[in-house]
C-alpha cells in the first residue's frame, strides 16, 4: 500500500524540518491502521479527522497524507529546506520568524525560517500539514503513531528535540521559490494566502454537545440510567487521552452486573464500567472491551470531543440513525466543496 | 434489532453492526462467530481496506474493493469476538437495513443443516490450533491480586496457581491490545470479578483473571483485570515477521516458573 499521492515524487524539493522544541505531545498521524482489529490492533490515527483533512486540503494533499498532530502545546520547527505548510485545528497562535501566521492557512516557509506554535487558545489539538505529506515509513499500512505499541510514525513515538522530519516532495509545484511564497511575506498581501473561508472554520469550546445513537447494550441499563445519561452534564476528567475520555458526573445505573463477556468497540462508543461514569472511546481505543456500551457518538460529532480538554463540559443528546447519516453525508459534501475551492485557489496561483 | 434464529443484530453507531450469537463464553457460539467471519471474508474477497482514493468521493470511509460479492459492498472490516461479529461498514455506501438482510441470509445459509461438510471442515480446522506454553511467575510484585483472588475464592494462593496451570485454554479471540488473547474454559473455582475502577497502568506480560476469563497483557496498558502473575513472553512484536504469537483457535498452557527463571527468560528476549 502506498500513499495515494496525485503527483510523482520529486526528491530534490522535499521540505525538511528540524524539531527545536517538540511541544507537549506531537505525533505523526494519518487516517489510521485499518484491517488489524481482529488481532487487537487499534485503527488509531487522527483524533480530529475533520480538522486534519481540512488542513491537508489547504496544501492540496490527499486526505490520507500524514501530518503532525499537536496536543495542547505546539512545537517549534526550523525549515531546513523550504516548502509549503498548512495549519489547522486548534489555534496555537503560530508565528513564522516571529511574525504571526493565521490559523487555517497555507504559507511558504523559506529555508532557515522558524515556525513556532504556542498553547492552544481554544480546543485541544492542532495540525501541521506539509505539501505532499510527512515521509515516515508505512507500518502495517499506515503512517500513524500508535504510542502504546511503539508503532508507526517517527519510531513509534512522539517528536523529540533534534528530530528531523522530511516531507514527500512534489514535482511541478506551481510555486517556484521566490514566487508566491515570497511575495506573500514581503508585501503582506493577505489576499495571496491560501485560507479556509471563515464560514467553514470549525468552532471548538465548552459545552461540547454530542449526538448519540443508543446501543449496542442500552438494554443493560436502567431506564433512569439512560435518562440520566441524556439529561446530565459531564466534565472531561484528567484521564483523557488518545485512547479514551473518562467523564465525571451523575452515575449511570446498570440493571445488573457491569461486566459483560468482551465484545468489539468502535471510536465514539460510550462504555460504562461499574463506577457508573461514561468513558468515550477515542482513536487509540482498545478493539474489545468488557463493559456495556450505552451508546455511540455519531461520526459527524466525534471531532468535537477530540477537541475537548479536561474540565470541559460534555452533554449527550439522543439522535436517529437517519439524522446521523445525513450529518455524515453533509460532512463529506462539505469536504468535497473545500477540495474544489482549494484546487481553484492553487490553480489561480499557478 | 432483529431476531434471526438465535442471532441478534445490534447497533454500535451508524457504521457498525454487531451480529450477536450469544452472551456467554461458549465454544459452540464462538465457532459460529468465526464461521460467519470466514464466510463473509471469503465473499468480500478482501481482508483489509484499500488505500483511500484522492479523487474518489469517499473521504473518510471508502468503499471496499468492488470485486467480490456486490451484496456486501460497503463492508470495511470484520472483527470476530467471543460471541459476536462486528461488521464495520460505510453508511453512505450501504444502509444498515440492507446489510443486515444480506448478513442474515449468510447466517441462514450457514446454519442450515445441509452444509455439514463445511461445518466438519471448520471443526477440523478449529482443532488444529497449536499449543503455546506460557511460563508465568505468580504472585508477589508480579501478581498483586493473587492474594485477593485467593481470599475471594476461599482457596490458598498455591491452589489458585495449581488450578490456573492445570488446563489448556482455547484462544477465543484476540483483542483489547495487539495480540491480547482471550482465553476461555477457566475453572470456575478461581473466577473473580474485574476491578470496579480499572488501573491506569498494568505492566506488559501481566497475567490476569476477569470473571471466568483469563489472559495476559502483551503491552503496558490500563485495565481492570485481577493480576495474578507475569510472563516474560512477548505476544506482540511489530518488528517480527510474525507479529502475533497467537491466532484465534490456538491453545495456551500456563506453567509456573520461579522469579529467577522469569528474569533469565526476560533477558533472552521473551520469545520461545
Amino acid at each position: 500500500m502506498t500513499l495515494t499521492n496525485p503527483h510523482p515524487m520529486d526528491h530534490t524539493r522535499k521540505v525538511t524540518f528540524r524539531v527545536l522544541d517538540p511541544g507537549l505531545l506531537t505525533t505523526v498521524q494519518d487516517l489510521g491502521r485499518w484491517g488489524y482489529q481482529a488481532f487487537g490492533v487499534s485503527p488509531g490515527g487522527l483524533m480530529d479527522e475533520y480538522a486534519a483533512i481540512l488542513t491537508n486540503l489547504l496544501v492540496q494533499n490527499p486526505p490520507d497524507a500524514a501530518l503532525l498532530e499537536i496536543t495542547l502545546k505546539g512545537p517549534t520547527l526550523r525549515f531546513e529546506k523550504a516548502g509549503w505548510v498548512a495549519l489547522g485545528g486548534a489555534d496555537c497562535g503560530a508565528t513564522l520568524d516571529g511574525k504571526p501566521v493565521p490559523n487555517w492557512s497555507a504559507f511558504y516557509g523559506e529555508a532557515g525560517s522558524t515556525l513556532s506554535l504556542g498553547f492552544v487558545r481554544e480546543g485541544c489539538r492542532a495540525y501541521i500539514a506539509c505539501r505532499g505529506g510527512f515521509d515516515v515509513p508505512l507500518v502495517m499500512g499506515s503512517r500513524s503513531t500508535y504510542l502504546r505499541a511503539g508503532l508507526g510514525g517517527l519510531q513509534g513515538r512522539a517528536l523529540r528535540e533534534g528530530d528531523v522530519l522530511e516531507g514527500i516532495g512534489m514535482l511541478e509545484s506551481p510555486h517556484k521559490p521566490g514566487g508566491i511564497g515570497n511575495s506573500n511575506r514581503d508585501d503582506g498581501n493577505s489576499s495571496l494566502t491560501v485560507t479556509l473561508p471563515l464560514s467553514l472554520v470549525p468552532r471548538y469550546g465548552s459545552p461540547i454537545l454530542l449526538r448519540v445513537l443508543l446501543g449496542p447494550q442500552e438494554d443493560l441499563f436502567e431506564p433512569e440510567g439512560v435518562e440520566i445519561f441524556f439529561s446530565s452534564s459531564y466534565r472531561i476528567s484528567h484521564e483523557a487521552d488518545r485512547m479514551g475520555y473518562r467523564l465525571e458526573g451523575p452515575k449511570i445505573k446498570h440493571k445488573g452486573k457491569a461486566d459483560i463477556v468482551s465484545d468489539a468497540l468502535a471510536k465514539g462508543a460510550v462504555q460504562v464500567p461499574g463506577h457508573g461514569m461514561p468513558i468515550v472511546m477515542m482513536a487509540d481505543h482498545q478493539t474489545t472491551g468488557g463493559y456495556p456500551k450505552i451508546g455511540t457518538v455519531i461520526l459527524a460529532d466525534q471531532y468535537l470531543l477530540a477537541q475537548g480538554k479536561p474540565g470541559d463540559e460534555v452533554r449527550f443528546f439522543p439522535c436517529t440513525e437517519e439524522e446521523a447519516r445525513i450529518a455524515w453525508q453533509e460532512r463529506r459534501d462539505r469536504l468535497a466543496l473545500v477540495r474544489a475551492y482549494m484546487d481553484r485557489c492553487w490553480r489561480e496561483y499557478a | 434489532m432483529k431476531e434471526n434464529q438465535t442471532v441478534r443484530f445490534l447497533r454500535m453507531g451508524e457504521a457498525c453492526i454487531v451480529v450477536e450469537f450469544g452472551t456467554t463464553i461458549d465454544p459452540e457460539v464462538n465457532e459460529r462467530v468465526h464461521r460467519l467471519a470466514r464466510r463473509l471474508k471469503e465473499a468480500c474477497s478482501h481482508s483489509r481496506v484499500p488505500p483511500l482514493s484522492p479523487t474518489g468521493d469517499s473521504f473518510l470511509h471508502p468503499e471496499t474493493t468492488t470485486h467480490g460479492d456486490v451484496n456486501l459492498q460497503g463492508i470495511r472490516e470484520l472483527v470476530p469476538t467471543y460471541r459476536s461479529l462486528a461488521v464495520y461498514f460505510d453508511p453512505l455506501v450501504v444502509t444498515r437495513t440492507l446489510l443486515e438482510e444480506r448478513i442474515a441470509a449468510f447466517v441462514q445459509e450457514m446454519e442450515s443443516p445441509e452444509p455439514s461438510e463445511v461445518l466438519a471442515e471448520d471443526r477440523k480446522l478449529g482443532q488444529q490450533g497449536k499449543t503455546v506454553v506460557v511460563p508465568v511467575c505468580y504472585g508477589g510484585e508480579y501478581g498483586p491480586d493473587l492474594e485477593f483472588v485467593a481470599r475471594h475464592t476461599g482457596l490458598s494462593e498455591a491452589e489458585v496457581v495449581r488450578i490456573h496451570t492445570s488446563r489448556t485454554y482455547r484462544v477465543y479471540m484476540l483483542g483489547f491490545l495487539p495480540g491480547f488473547p482471550y482465553l476461555g474454559g477457566m475453572d470456575e473455582r478461581i473466577a473473580t470479578p474485574r476491578l470496579e475502577t480499572p488501573r491506569t497502568r498494568i505492566p506488559a506480560g501481566s497475567v490476569g483473571i476477569a470473571g471466568s476469563q483469563t489472559g495476559f497483557y502483551p503491552l503496558e496498558s490500563p485495565g481492570g483485570w485481577r493480576i495474578i502473575g507475569r510472563t516474560p513472553i512477548k505476544a506482540f512484536d511489530p518488528f517480527s515477521d510474525t507479529p502475533f504469537l497467537l491466532s484465534p483457535g490456538d491453545f495456551v498452557q500456563f506453567t509456573y516458573i520461579p522469579e529467577g527463571e522469569y528474569r533469565k527468560l526476560s533477558e533472552s528476549g521473551g520469545r520461545p
